[in-house]
């Protein structure tokens, strides 16, 4: 599949903005913060322009911008209408959540509940964000049970790559982030490698014998006439596939920037005193682990393949 | 509604497509293009028709186009066992397609009168979500317009009261010379193509994604051997046979002089 960039950008920035969310709904919940912390005014903030952002970018992929708003209108079968509305529906508990940090009067804005409200709604949009792609049977390499706790996953990651990034910056770090930084890493790097063992290995149900009805099983059918001597739609969006080799290089920088690095930097964090060198660990490891996701999403497209290739040649989905 | 029509379609609105017949002539997708150029989903947009002219760079790849009707060629089976197949492609219409299901807007949709699917291009964001959807590759998207576009099964001239009774068939099925697609009610039992399909075990393709495909294909027949002692069919080995014992080269006249000088010359 073609990856193009201003879906690979929206869902890594949207989806670290909903881990954010996640992140700062839990913490307070739990009172690792006082309310009005700086602390979770900033992580909250910071999720809202991520996600808008991404957003945005996620329009200019439409070709009629001027019409997004119509994407809502199918909210009852399509998860594309799902993601959607739970995104604008969700801006409602994170207002409120932003707002009860400044006003500690209003008892509606002050109640505690909107916290964990905003994270299981920032959750809930991630999961049809990762189900847009799990549900598509066209893709085999999407239509994996790795898919949607990926999508998940990664972005809590990020998430709290961002909120140890704040904790430091506010000399505020909590001991919580980086734990949760260290387990999220290791159950998604784990995840990611069965991800790729498993499309490695996997064979497809569907062939070019089963895509033509011709030959029998071991028949080898041929392309003789593509149907056009250019690059059509189709073979342009969906015809996209990067080498093996570059595929390998792709995968150990992901494993190295989005899993190993913060690692790392969540393990060192705690242990140093000096705010400044704090801060240039936890920006270490956000720019690797933002680095990683996009190469992460890169892949994810550079590597599926769609069974209409089969049409245009190529021997296996 | 971006559902599927909630009771299953009883009327069910397809082309059978013969591969045995089919001899690869392009017409039914170029006179598919020239039809619906002006159709239903008009217009059928080409980017650098005239190719090495476009702007920016690696944006060349020859000149490009919708088009809803394509044909592949295959070559099946190694050596003299294999065979070249005809295989013209276009949406299937199938009865639970999630390239209609996916459908954010609703722009996509399925028709409860005769299973048609179709695009609404007023309502289309043009997300490309169903043409990841589609396993056929049916659905062509359109850079000027900005929405989707695909097969229509010529809803603008099946139905159409302007046209004579015996044109209101898809472009594609009017304008194959060799009478390889067909076009009616696969949802009737009794319908001409339904018996088509029956006698000559037409099927479905991809069957095991399910969206179950309206559209049939009838397989090539199987190759005939019983070639004659020197290689030719029987039938040929006889009339050349005849024909030598009718034309012999001897005889007289202009015409015995024509038909020398023409073995002569095919004989070199
Ligand atoms: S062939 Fe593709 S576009 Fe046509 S109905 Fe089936 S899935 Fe949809
Ligand atoms: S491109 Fe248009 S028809 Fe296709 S899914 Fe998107 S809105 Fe629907
Ligand atoms: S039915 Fe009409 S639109 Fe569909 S392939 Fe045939 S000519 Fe084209």
């Amino acid at each position: 599949m073609n990856p193009a960039f201003s879906v690979i950008f929206f869902t890594s920035s949207s989806g670290a903005g909903y881990g954010l969310l996640v992140f700062a709904g839990l913490l307070t919940a739990m009172g690792a913060f006082p309310e009005g912390s700086h602390v979770i005014v900033c992580a909250v903030g910071l999720a809202m322009i991520l996600i808008t952002v991404g957003l945005l970018s996620s329009t200019a992929h439409l070709g009629r911008p001027e019409r997004a708003w119509r994407a809502l209108s199918q909210w009852r079968s399509s998860w594309l209408s799902h993601e959607g509305v739970l995104a604008i529906v969700t801006f409602l508990p994170t207002g409120l959540f932003f707002l009860g940090q400044f006003s500690l009067e209003q008892p509606l804005l002050r109640w505690l509940g909107w916290g964990p409200i905003t994270a299981i709604m920032a959750l809930l949009t991630v999961y049809s964000t990762g189900q847009i792609y799990a549900s598509l049977k066209t893709i085999r390499q999407w239509c994996t049970i790795h898919v949607v706790p990926g999508y998940i996953l990664i972005g809590l990651l990020g998430g709290g790559l961002v909120m140890s990034f704040i904790g430091s910056i506010f000399a505020l770090p909590t001991d919580e982030v980086y734990w949760a930084i260290v387990l999220l890493a290791i159950v998604t790097g784990i995840l990611k490698w069965d991800y790729w063992r498993n499309i490695d290995s996997g064979t497809a149900s569907t062939t070019t014998n089963t895509a033509t009805g011709l030959g029998t099983q071991n028949d080898r059918i041929r392309l003789l006439d593509a149907p056009t001597t250019s690059q059509n739609f189709v073979m342009r969006e969906m015809g996209f596939r990067i080498a093996r080799r570059h595929a390998r290089k792709l995968r150990q920088i992901s494993i190295t920037t989005l899993f190993l690095i913060p690692t790392l930097g969540a393990l060192c964090a705690p242990l140093i005193d000096s705010q400044i060198s704090m801060i240039a660990i936890t920006t270490m490891s956000l720019v690797s682990g933002s680095v990683g996701t996009v190469v992460e999403r890169w892949l994810f497209f550079a590597e599926a393949k769609h069974v209409v290739t089969l049409y245009y040649g190529s021997e296996a989905a | 509604m971006t559902s599927l029509p909630e009771s299953p379609c009883t009327k069910k609105l397809g082309l059978v497509i013969d591969l045995d017949i089919c001899v690869g002539c392009h017409a039914c997708a170029v006179n598919c293009k020239e039809w619906n150029a002006s159709g239903h989903s008009a217009p059928m947009t080409d980017w650098n028709p005239y190719s090495g002219t476009e702007k920016r760079a690696g944006e060349d790849a020859g000149a490009w186009g919708i088009w809803f009707n394509r044909v592949h060629t295959f070559e099946v089976g190694e050596g003299a066992d294999s065979r070249t197949v005809h295989f013209p492609r276009s949406c299937l219409h199938c009865e639970t397609p999630a390239c209609v299901t996916v459908c954010p807007t609703g722009a996509s949709y399925k028709r409860e009168e005769d299973g048609i699917v179709l695009v609404n291009s007023e309502t289309c964001i043009g997300c490309k979500l169903c043409s990841w959807a589609c396993p056929y590759g049916a659905r062509e998207y359109d850079h000027s317009d900005g929405v989707m576009k695909k097969c229509t099964l010529c809803i603008d001239r099946i139905y159409n009261e302007n046209l004579d009774e015996a044109d209101r068939v898809p472009a594609c099925v009017s304008t194959c010379p060799a009478g390889a697609r067909h076009f009616g009610d696969l949802g009737d039992p009794s319908s001409e193509v339904s018996t088509l399909v029956k006698d000559r075990s037409g099927y479905d393709l991809m069957p095991e994604l399910d969206y179950k495909p309206t559209n049939k294909y009838l397989p090539p027949r199987p190759k005939r051997d019983g070639n004659g002692e020197d290689g030719q069919p029987p039938l040929l080995a006889t009339l050349a046979h005849e024909g030598q014992s009718n034309n012999d080269p001897t005889t007289e006249g202009v015409t015995g002089a024509m038909l020398r000088w023409v073995d002569i010359m095919l004989s070199r």
